[in-house]
């Protein structure tokens, strides 16, 4: 037990709770700039380039700053948490590129007859990426 | 592949929480090696020795 105590016992949970909140910032952050970027012209500024083009580019700073967190909160995961998180991405991107190119030919051989919508393609990689999540913990449960 | 952490532990008395601190890990990951659903890498294989003051093939073997 005395080695036990030696150790920063919580060292693991610490840096982890630091790492989640961070990137809960970072991601909010981004999607409130976003939200900005893409409504305010319309209702705030009256589509003023200057302005609008600072907006993006807040919303470019915020996401960068969103990607390197999350890079941090990834690393600072344990190896099978990161095993768990890298084969859902892999499983996310895979549906996204399937999915996304075949939903596009959809409208190109007309078997729709709307505009294929980018939002759709991230909430199919979104739910994929939560899917492959949680079947991730269930299979090392 | 198998391995003894589980008993280790036991005999320590030590909690899946106080080992996976130690090791810093997971409890999770704790728990996924002690059932043989994770094998974990060298690095942590060896920090797993160290700790309980063992060689690596006294706590883990090769099923083969």
């Amino acid at each position: 037990m005395n080695k036990l105590k030696q150790m920063n016992a919580d060292q693991y949970k610490d840096r982890n709770y630091q790492n989640t909140r961070s990137l809960r910032n970072w991601t909010m952050a981004w999607t409130l700039s976003m939200a900005i970027a893409a409504f305010a012209p319309k209702y705030l500024w009256d589509f003023n380039i200057i302005i609008s083009m600072a907006a993006i580019i807040i919303s470019l700073v915020f996401g960068v700053g969103m990607l390197l967190s999350n890079r941090r909160y990834l690393r600072g995961l344990d190896e099978m948490q990161q095993r768990i998180m890298y084969d859902a991405m892999g499983l996310s991107l895979g549906v996204g590129l399937v999915v996304g190119l075949t939903y596009d030919l959809l409208e190109d051989i007309k078997l729709i007859s709307f505009q294929p919508e980018i939002a759709h393609l991230v909430i199919i990689m979104c739910l994929t990426y939560l899917g492959g999540i949680i079947a991730g913990h269930r299979k090392f449960q | 592949m198998k391995n003894r952490l589980k008993v280790l532990r036991a005999e320590r008395d030590w909690t899946q929480a106080q080992l996976a601190s130690a090791l810093e890990v997971s409890r999770q990951t704790i728990n996924a090696i002690e059932k043989g659903k994770f094998d974990p890498s060298l690095p942590l294989a060896f920090k797993a020795a160290r700790l309980f003051d063992m060689a690596i093939e006294d706590i883990f073997q090769d099923e083969h």
